[in-house]
């Protein structure tokens, strides 16, 4: 136990001092929806070697508050990068893309084919937990349906995930019938669950932000991330991942 | 043991057990730094907290019934007898020590999971396990049953042989010997494995959520409702960690009493 604590110490001094000059190491907190993207963006981003956490923006903006510094903060809404800002612990936040929510099933022998599917009795539903974005806007959606269809599907409930890798893992596990997802996260995985459409007065609006955290020590390459998220690499590989351009105010 | 000499080694030793110390207790003592007493009180008042404590203490102890009840003979066989493969077995039941809990979740659904590979048998059987209280157990039971499993059999190792001989020349069965020899007399042994997984059933989070989900009053234990609360309230996670700590705490302490008064009643026996 000793030995292991003692060793942990010393490997952590040392790995302060290993960070060489050449190229500075970039460490982004990202919603966990951004995984594919940002893993493209990163290997082909010269400036920093990019270092990525993945998890819900919730999390990882409750992380920042308690003193944690990533470079760059990057949500899944404007919320939580507004409220960083409004704290002084980041600097103004900029809106990089935007998202569709969908209702993702399974891609072969799904049970349900349409919002309504999801009121019926034993369907089992996997959603974001009310903190994350993911969670947010799905009790955005329901809360525009009638009371009584909202209270049907919020029934069927099964389990209420931290991050939407949560919810895809139940989803492409089997272990419920259907999930509220991003448009992204369904093309994510390759083929094995299947995207149904939110009729457009329910659909939410979600738009990404993205902000330097204060007291990064690469405030340059964090910038220049973000650029490049705006018209550059990173705009293409949101493209490419299926993100939609920043919504207009 | 080690004579308390002085001398730079009799210091080394003495400044390692500091730092382990330090190292140890600091994380707790600063749960309980930020957390005042009325503080525990109002954070089991909050919506969700008493029923994840309620889910936490059930689905633990229903873990710790089913593994005491398998583990103790299981155990008693491998402390035992030496046959082929033995080496393998205990390996092979101590292998989820090692394993870290996303993996025992992966694991679990990769085999019970409505796509794993018993998972047909499981439906059939009309069963459901993912997203269940009964999910919850059986990823507890999964993570903490080596932990009593190594425990036990190192009990029943250390039993001196000639009282289960005694026993067995007096007359008595196999499994009266076990019920009323070994048992007693490996006691301690058992009752520490118990302590250990009851704490490591406790604080289950990773299988737990992968394998169960995260749903209040059904899936969301303690650990899961801390989680929950750690982006929005953190005052609320600290507390209720803190009250998680507590009850730890207090299941090892009665434990360590138990053996206690254990130890000298299979000493008398």
């Amino acid at each position: 136990m000793l030995l292991v604590a003692s060793f942990t110490a010393a490997s952590a001094c040392g790995d302060d001092e290993g960070a060489g000059p050449e190229r500075p190491r970039l460490t982004v907190s990202a919603a966990a929806s951004l995984k594919q993207a940002f893993t493209a963006y990163g290997q082909g981003f010269e400036d920093a070697s990019a270092r990525f956490s993945f998890a819900g923006s919730d999390e990882l903006a409750a992380q920042i508050r308690q003193g944690v510094e990533p470079d760059v903060f990057a949500a899944a809404n404007t919320k939580l990068p507004d409220q960083l800002f409004a704290a002084g612990l980041v600097e103004k936040p900029t809106v990089f893309a935007g998202n569709r929510l969908v209702l993702a099933v399974p891609a072969d022998g799904a049970e349900v084919a349409s919002l309504s599917d999801l009121e019926q009795d034993g369907v089992k539903l996997a959603v974001g937990s009310g903190d994350v974005p993911i969670g947010s806007y799905t009790r955005t959606v329901l809360e525009k349906l009638p009371a009584a269809r909202s209270r049907a599907i919020l029934e069927n409930v099964r389990t209420e995930e931290p991050d939407v890798a949560g919810i895809t893992g139940k989803l492409t596990q089997g272990a419920v019938d259907a999930g509220f997802l991003y448009v992204t996260d369904v093309r994510g995985t390759g083929g094995r669950l299947r995207a149904i459409e939110l009729p457009a007065e329910l659909q939410p609006s979600v738009a990404y932000g993205v902000a330097v955290v204060k007291g990064s020590e690469q405030p340059e390459a964090a910038r220049a991330f973000i650029a490049g998220l705006l018209d550059g690499a990173g705009a293409q590989a949101l493209g490419d991942a299926g993100f939609e351009p920043p919504p207009g105010p | 043991m080690i004579p308390a000499r002085r001398g730079w080694f009799g210091a080394l030793l003495v400044a390692a057990l500091a730092l382990a110390l330090l190292f140890l207790t600091l994380p707790i003592v600063a749960i309980f730094v930020d957390t005042g007493p009325l503080d525990l009180v109002s954070s089991l008042g909050e919506e969700g907290a008493l029923e994840a404590l309620r889910l936490s203490l059930l689905c633990s102890a229903t873990a710790i019934v089913i593994i005491v009840l398998v583990g103790t003979p299981a155990a008693y066989l491998l402390a035992m007898r030496r046959f082929r493969g033995r080496a393998a077995i205990v390996t092979l039941v101590e292998l989820p020590l090692v394993l870290p809990p996303a993996v025992a979740g992966i694991g679990l659904l990769a085999a019970l999971g409505p796509n794993g590979i018993l998972g047909g048998v499981v439906k059939d059987a009309g069963l459901e396990l993912v997203l269940t209280t009964t999910g919850v157990i059986l990823a507890l039971t999964f993570v903490a049953a080596p932990f009593y499993l190594r425990q036990a059999q190192a009990g029943f190792e250390a039993v001196d042989p000639t009282w289960l001989d005694a026993s067995r020349t007096l007359g008595a069965s196999e499994a009266r010997t076990f019920l009323r020899v070994a048992i007693p007399a490996a006691g301690p042994g058992l009752i520490a494995g118990l302590a250990l997984a009851w704490g490591r059933a406790l604080g289950e989070f990773g299988a737990t959520l992968m394998f169960a989900g995260s749903f209040r009053g059904i899936t969301q234990t303690v650990p899961l409702a801390i989680y929950e609360r750690f982006s929005t309230d953190f005052t609320g996670a600290l507390a209720l960690s803190a009250v998680l700590v507590a009850v730890s705490a207090a299941l090892l302490l009665s434990v360590k009493l138990l053996s206690g008064s254990a130890w000298l009643g299979g000493a008398a026996r």
